[in-house]
């Protein structure tokens, strides 16, 4: 089975991959795109009592093909003293970083471009590949402002993976695999005290790994609390200084997209993913659902990422940001410890039960 | 009662924000579609009385940044009274503000004393050629129709100092 069961008998291996391709496309660019409008354009406007684009479209909701029509006709700029190569490829990697990271989220019962055995730990490894790019084009432009950028993100994002990793751990204990589609699977059929009307969603149980998740993922996406890289008051535009036109495009979709990504995995790994509770329909295992999961379940999906990424948003508009120090302080002393005595409190208790 | 911290406090702030706009509407205006009426004493735009400038100058000399001109020539009017000597009057030939430099700090319509300039609050005279913001005598004339009538004096302050 995989996430063209219907299609994939008849057709050969190259039209498979050409659907997983556009697929994927679909999967990273429409929750960028509904993330920027929604939430970057109209919500950020509602929080500061303004109305945001009106102007291009129905409540200016083709503004974004506008911004991409003018980032696209913008000059490739590209530093007199910059490493050629490295500079131009870098977006690409951070952008590649997002791309490989969707291909594990499960969508539905059957629709998924990939079924790691090993999911959660794939995700956590190429979410750290956007690392490379941000130090690429820091490092590559030729800029203090973008070398001190790409240095912060490096610093940060190292700091902020660890907690990310420590709080997972929790979930995969409890769900005792390590496959994401298993993890939705154990969410659904399982239940509370005997109690399975609404599963067990592992943000009840696993609040403290869900809050610290959540906190490593605004880190992660250099949203406010925790953009110190791209400090625009004293670094301009972090390691994004030098680029302009479609390369700052790039890294721009990245950003958005990586958060829409990075929900949908927090959406599977703490609200159950694709799925309802398994008892609403009396199923009980894998087996037992019925096909239309595969179209409403990424609907769900999706849904359940905006809520997620509402809350990052309204966290990014409302803070402050936070001062180098502060943040690796938070990081290591803050973060890690409360989400180790997490992972014991779990395995303790997951043992007990 | 334990304190709040400020971070949940933020939370809320831009939460109500966000409701009160998509209930009540925002407090910005969408400005083609729909104008903003300006305070009556808003600084719009300097118009020009001509008919009480003498053209002594003191506008174009106070003006910071130097965005008045005006010329003028001598002339001799006829005397007020009957067998007096012809008055010589100062004709304007040019006055001219450049918007394109004026920084609306208003010292001009200040330091003119006969009450030549006025404040007028209309803002609609942008122009896609920078050189058409320099408003020459007519134009500047034409500003007059759109000055508020000056309010009315407090209690008290028309009565001439005992000094």
């Amino acid at each position: 089975m995989n996430s063209f069961a219907l299609v994939s008998a008849e057709l050969p291996y190259w039209s498979q991959s050409l659907l997983r391709v556009l697929g994927g496309l679909v999967a990273v660019l429409l929750p960028a795109g509904t993330v920027v409008y929604l939430f970057l354009f109209k919500m950020m406007s509602f929080m500061q009592s303004r109305l945001g684009p009106m102007e291009a479209g129905p409540y200016g909701s083709m503004q974004l093909l506008a911004e991409v029509a003018k980032w696209l006709q913008k000059e490739d700029v590209i530093p007199a003293r910059a490493d050629k190569f490295i500079f131009k490829i870098a977006p690409l990697v951070v952008l590649m970083s997002t791309f490989l990271l969707v291909a594990v989220v499960p969508f539905g019962p059957d629709a998924w471009f990939t079924n790691f055995e090993a999911g959660v730990f794939y995700m956590l490894a190429v979410s750290s590949v956007s690392v490379l790019g941000i130090l690429m084009a820091g490092w590559a432009s030729a800029n203090k402002y973008s070398l001190l950028g790409g240095l912060r993100a490096a610093g940060q994002l190292i700091a902020y993976e660890l907690p990310m990793v420590l709080a997972v751990v929790g979930v995969v204990i409890q769900a005792g695999t390590m496959n994401l589609q298993g993890i939705v699977v154990a969410q659904n059929a399982g239940s509370m005290f005997g109690w399975s009307g609404l599963g067990n969603p592992y943000f009840v149980t696993q609040f403290v790994g869900f809050v610290i998740f959540m906190i490593a993922v605004q880190a992660e996406l250099t949203q406010t609390p925790f953009d110190m890289p791209i400090a625009e008051s004293e670094l301009v535009a972090g390691y994004m200084t030098e680029y302009s036109g479609f390369r700052f495009l790039i890294f721009f979709i990245g950003e958005f997209a990586t958060a829409g990504v990075f929900a949908m995995i927090a959406a599977v790994l703490f609200l159950g993913g694709w799925a309802v509770p398994f008892s609403w329909f009396g199923w009980t295992d894998m087996d037992s659902i019925d096909n239309w999961m595969n179209v409403v379940g990424p609907l769900i999906l999706f849904t359940k990422m905006l809520a997620l990424v509402f809350i990052i948003m309204w966290v990014r508009f409302s803070s402050p940001r936070f001062r180098e120090d502060q943040l690796q302080r938070f990081a290591w002393k803050v973060l890690i410890p409360i989400s180790l005595a997490n992972i014991m409190v779990t395995a303790v208790l997951k043992v007990a039960f | 009662m334990p304190k709040i911290p400020g971070m949940f406090k933020g939370l809320g702030v831009t939460f109500n924000t966000l409701m009160k706009t998509a209930t009540e509407g925002a407090n910005t205006v969408q400005y083609p579609h729909e104008k903003e009426i300006p305070p009556t004493r808003a600084r719009g735009v300097i118009a020009l009385h001509e008919g009480n400038c003498t053209s002594c100058m003191l506008c174009v000399r106070s003006c910071p940044d130097w965005c008045i001109y005006i010329e003028a020539h001598k002339e001799l009017a006829p005397p007020r009274r009957a067998g007096g000597a012809a008055r010589k009057v100062n004709e304007l030939d040019r006055f001219d503000i450049d918007y394109a430099l004026c920084m609306y700090c208003g010292i001009c319509v200040d330091v003119c004393p006969f009450d030549a300039l006025f404040w007028s609050p209309e803002y609609e005279y942008s122009e896609p050629r920078i050189a058409d913001l320099l408003h020459d005598k007519a134009k500047l004339g034409e500003w007059m129709e759109t000055v508020p009538e000056a309010p009315e004096l407090e209690v008290g302050a028309d009565k001439k100092g005992k000094k």
